[in-house]
């Protein structure tokens, strides 16, 4: 595939790093020559540079030939005007942009082909939102994942001592915990992937990455990890875009203060927050400051700015003083896999949230989400079984018939039934249908490929 | 001279076409085809156009444009002189009123405060009490707005007239892009309303005479009556809710009737954080007050203890100032309460008086903010209403201005001490005439009237009306040394 990325910023650079591992042809559009030569000594792609909105820049680079254009430079205008030239200029199949403000989503016709041509709308403030704001949800999670429409969700947790589970091995699970349907697809332990099989025993302290079907989220996690009690009291520590979407997100459900150390940004986060959420001025890393506001009664307390030390600092000094959790924001991944686990209870990468959305439009076949874990090492795949036996090499076969490459585990299958999309916890002899999604963990990232092979259906099919 | 040529210049122009309003009278008068009314008002017309005439001669070669200073200058000169033309036919046509009583009236008149110093109103000419209710309707909603509004000729306009009557703290937000179209809006606003008043009385049982005066004061939220027992005359529960519902009505911000119209929805209105505490606080009061009412064994059914609570809830604290019943024979709590009530609860840009709600929830929610700044010392938190930030010289315009006003009122409280009246009736007087209620208690309560103060007490008062009707600092800026320095 020829790709042109618009834009080397973090986005930029964390979308054109997972799609090169895909073995495509990347462009890199950006004004700035330093960054560009950064990033082609360390990935192998071409850097273009100039001004992405003008179609000679844009020739340069190659669009006639590109099948996707994403856009992810930091300004919203920027990006839908590139797109619409993409569009309209070179007649790209497929283009992506990334845009912050929310208004641009409300007016759909904007975005059409009349409008400023846009397939898709990436918004990695957004996504990482609603990563947080899942975890706040579900407070005994390490990630929450959703497939088909929230029918199945996957959940990394780590085991507590003196839980329903602990101690167990896998295949004693469903004697434990009968009323839950879940799917132990990989343990972790010690960083260290363990192999995950019928006899294998779970441990306290093992990560373990589980699929459930909707309505027994909560109960597999009170199984495995001890009942946290629900998040009330949330201290974010940076306002900038993700501390306001994620402040906005939390009214009416939590108390929230929210800590920012430029004056006029606080003032204007004070506007647009409800008054009952109170905006401090001041640094996250101050500690009298977080004394002052009682960091010790802290349910959850959330690092957001833009600088990983300070966010690390923060959230380790947060710990200390008595925050029941802690969660920071980290881009470099070197850091995300240091802290957690460790000082820090999650290590939140902003590229691995968006990239899952972004990845579900390169992906080949079926593929209808794709999601990034353990920041980016392993991957859960979400793909539609179609065809029929004699083309696909999922329909009519048995789960254990399946070519799958090893560590791949299937995870969940939703199929509609009765009319109800409902998520069916596999068995070795259960028949694969046409239409099923199912959902595959995969140890590592390079799997992927042979595995979006099985979803490709035959020639011969239509 | 020289110096204000441009301010009297306008006077001048003001004057003259004030005048005319003396033709509404004049043509009642005629169909009575009595010759010494006629002679009266004729005499009045004669000589507000006259003066008016005269002064627009001699200060014809003025041709500056007004500026801040001027405006200020202008608007005090015209609510000053005004009243004084508007005193002229009541001084010959009440017997034994005097100067300063009628001038009182005039001025209770136009600033819509609805204090009479007259007694025996029903049988006063009919002409008298049009003209009294009259200049309810003109000043109500302000003089310079209506001249602004539907007198382009006379080239006025611009902020600063605006600025220097509007009522409300926040007056630079503009509705339309001219003020001479803003003015307008709000004229045709109340226009509507006070047609569907007319209509509404009329149906209620009114004569068209009382009609179209009750309309006058009850839109204007001034409270003049043509009889001595305001509403009670009647005693009709239709007429008593209409006023009811007209009386909230005109204490709504007009603007906001005005956003209505444009937009073709009613989400400016219900949207608005002021007028929901407006609504709040009366139905609450009205609750309370029914309450205390029924309970005190006052009237014999719920129904109507229900009907004269909300009567005299809305109307004093809308700051009319009409009343059906002498309230101050109901639980002391209640006059006190409703007295309380007229100070604040107006909107800011209706027609009523005092501090206006909108200044109030400001001052609620600073003071909520420094509570929360004593246990969150690093908190940031603006002073936000209806979602949007205050700026904080409006904060700073609102904390000057409670404290003139308090200030005024103490003072002016002093000098009516100082000059021999009671306690209840000197507070309460101040109280009435500074947020332009109208009937205050004791000896000016809603049985009694102002007819019983001296000339000098009756002084006090008038300046006290004028002051809040000009919301203060429009007034006393004139005697800053600042003012008057080139």
């Amino acid at each position: 595939m020829n790709i042109i990325i618009l834009g080397a910023g973090r986005v930029g650079e964390s979308v054109a790093e997972s799609l090169v591992s895909e073995q495509n042809d990347i462009t890199v559009i950006d004004p700035d020559p330093e960054r560009l030569h950064l990033l082609e000594d360390r990935l192998e792609l071409r850097g273009v540079v100039g001004n992405g909105i003008q179609p000679s820049v844009l020739r340069h680079a190659g669009a006639q030939d590109a099948d996707m254009f994403v856009a992810c430079s930091t300004l919203d205008e920027t990006n839908l005007v590139a797109c619409k030239v993409a569009h309209d200029v070179f007649s790209i199949p497929t283009t992506i942009a990334r845009i912050r403000s929310p208004e641009f989503l409300q007016g759909e016709e904007l975005l059409e082909p009349g409008g400023f041509a846009v397939n898709k709308v990436i918004c990695p403030e957004a996504s990482v939102t609603r990563y947080i704001h899942q975890l706040i949800e579900y407070p005994e999670a390490l990630q929450v994942l959703t497939f088909s429409q929230g029918q199945a969700y996957l959940l990394a947790v780590r085991v507590a001592a003196g839980s329903q589970l602990a101690g167990r091995t896998i295949s004693e699970f469903s004697a434990h915990a009968p009323d839950v349907a879940m799917r132990v697809v990989a343990v972790y332990r010690r960083e260290q992937e363990t192999p995950c099989e019928a006899g294998t025993r779970v441990l306290p302290g093992d990560e373990v990455f589980v699929v459930v079907d909707r309505q027994h989220v909560r109960a597999a996690l009170h199984a495995v990890a001890n009942v946290s009690e629900p998040v009330r009291r949330v201290m974010i520590a940076g306002g900038g875009r993700v501390g306001l979407r994620l402040a906005r997100s939390l009214v009416g459900k939590c108390e929230v203060k929210l800590i920012e150390t430029d004056r006029r940004r606080c003032e204007y986060l004070a506007e647009e927050l409800p008054s009952s959420m109170l905006v401090l001025h001041g640094d996250a890393s101050d500690e009298e400051l977080l004394m002052g506001e009682n960091v010790g009664d802290m349910d959850l307390f959330v690092a957001l700015t833009s600088d990983d030390e300070d966010n690390i600092m923060a959230a380790m000094l947060a710990k200390r003083l008595g925050a029941r959790r802690v969660m920071a924001l980290i881009n470099r991944r070197a850091y995300a896999d240091m802290m957690q686990g460790s000082a820090i209870d999650i290590a939140v990468s902003p590229s691995q949230a968006v990239i899952g959305e972004l990845l579900t439009h390169v992906r080949r076949g079926a593929v209808a989400a794709v999601h990034s874990l353990r920041r980016g090492a392993a991957e859960a795949l979400e793909g539609v079984a179609h065809g029929d036996p004699k083309t696909s090499q999922l329909v009519g076969r048995r789960i254990e018939q399946l070519h799958l490459p090893a560590g791949a585990r299937v995870g969940a299958i939703v199929r509609a039934v009765d009319g109800a999309a409902r998520a069916l916890m596999p068995h070795h002899d259960m028949l694969i249908e046409s239409g099923d999604h199912i959902v595959i963990y995969l140890p590592h990232k390079r799997l992927v490929r042979e595995v979006e092979r099985l979803f490709q259906v035959k020639a011969t099919f239509l | 001279m020289q110096r204000f040529d441009a301010v009297f210049f306008m006077l001048a122009r003001l004057v003259t076409v004030f005048s005319l309003a003396f033709l509404v009278p004049l043509v009642w008068t005629w169909a009575d085809d009595d010759l010494k009314e006629i002679e009266i008002w004729l005499g009045s017309f004669l000589a507000t156009l006259c003066c008016g005439l005269l002064l627009w001669a001699l200060t014809r070669r003025a041709r500056r444009e007004l500026d801040v200073r001027d405006g200020f200058l202008l608007v005090n000169l015209v609510w000053l002189v005004l009243p004084a033309f508007a005193a002229l036919p009541l001084y010959f046509a009440v017997p034994g009123i005097g100067w300063s009583k009628a001038y009182f009236e005039a001025m209770s008149g136009l600033t819509a405060t609805g204090a009479t110093a007259i007694a025996g109103l029903d049988l006063l000419d009919p002409a008298a009490n049009i003209w009294r209710c009259l200049l309810q309707l003109i000043g109500g909603l302000g003089i310079m707005l209506l001249a602004v509004a539907v007198l382009p000729f006379l080239g006025l306009g611009g902020m600063q007239l605006f600025k220097a009557e509007m009522p409300g703290p926040m007056k630079d937000t503009r509705l339309t892009p001219r003020i001479a179209e803003t003015a307008r809006g709000l004229w045709s606003v109340y226009f509507v309303l006070s047609a569907a008043c007319l209509l509404a009385y009329r149906w209620g049982g009114m004569s068209w005479q009382d009609a179209f005066m009750h309309m006058c004061t009850t839109l204007g939220l001034g409270g003049f009556s043509s009889h001595d027992r305001s509403f009670g005359y009647w005693n009709s529960p239709v007429l008593e809710w209409t006023a009811v519902v007209f009386m909230s009505l005109a204490g709504i911000n007009f603007a906001r009737y005005f956003m209505v119209w444009r937009q073709r929805s009613v989400r400016p209105l219900w949207r608005d954080t002021e007028v929901r505490a407006y609504a709040l606080i009366l139905l609450a009061a009205t609750v309370v007050v029914t309450f205390m009412v029924w309970r005190g064994g006052q009237y014999d059914t719920f129904g109507i203890s229900l009907r004269e609570a909300a009567f005299q809830v809305v109307s004093v604290a809308t700051t009319t100032g009409y009343a059906t019943t002498d309230y101050l024979l109901w639980p002391t709590f209640v006059p006190i309460l409703l007295l309380f009530l007229g100070c604040f609860v107006s909107c800011a840009g209706s027609t009523g008086g005092g501090i206006k709600l909108v200044r109030m929830l400001i001052l609620i929610k600073v003071a909520r903010r420094e509570l929360v700044r004593i246990v969150h010392p690093r908190v940031v938190n603006p002073v936000a209403l209806g979602g949007a930030t205050v700026p904080v010289n409006v904060i700073w315009a609102v904390m000057a201005y409670m404290l003139i006003y308090g200030g005024s009122m103490v003072g002016l409280t002093l000098l009516l001490l100082a000059s021999g009246l009671d306690v209840v009736t000197a507070f309460t007087a101040i109280i009435a005439c500074l947020n332009n209620i109208g009937p205050g208690l004791g000896k000016v309560g809603p049985a009694g009237n102002y007819a019983v103060l001296t000339d000098f007490q009756v002084w006090v008062c008038t300046f006290a009306m004028l002051l809040g009707r000009l919301e203060l600092l429009s007034v006393l800026v004139l005697l800053t040394p600042q003012f008057w320095r080139r």
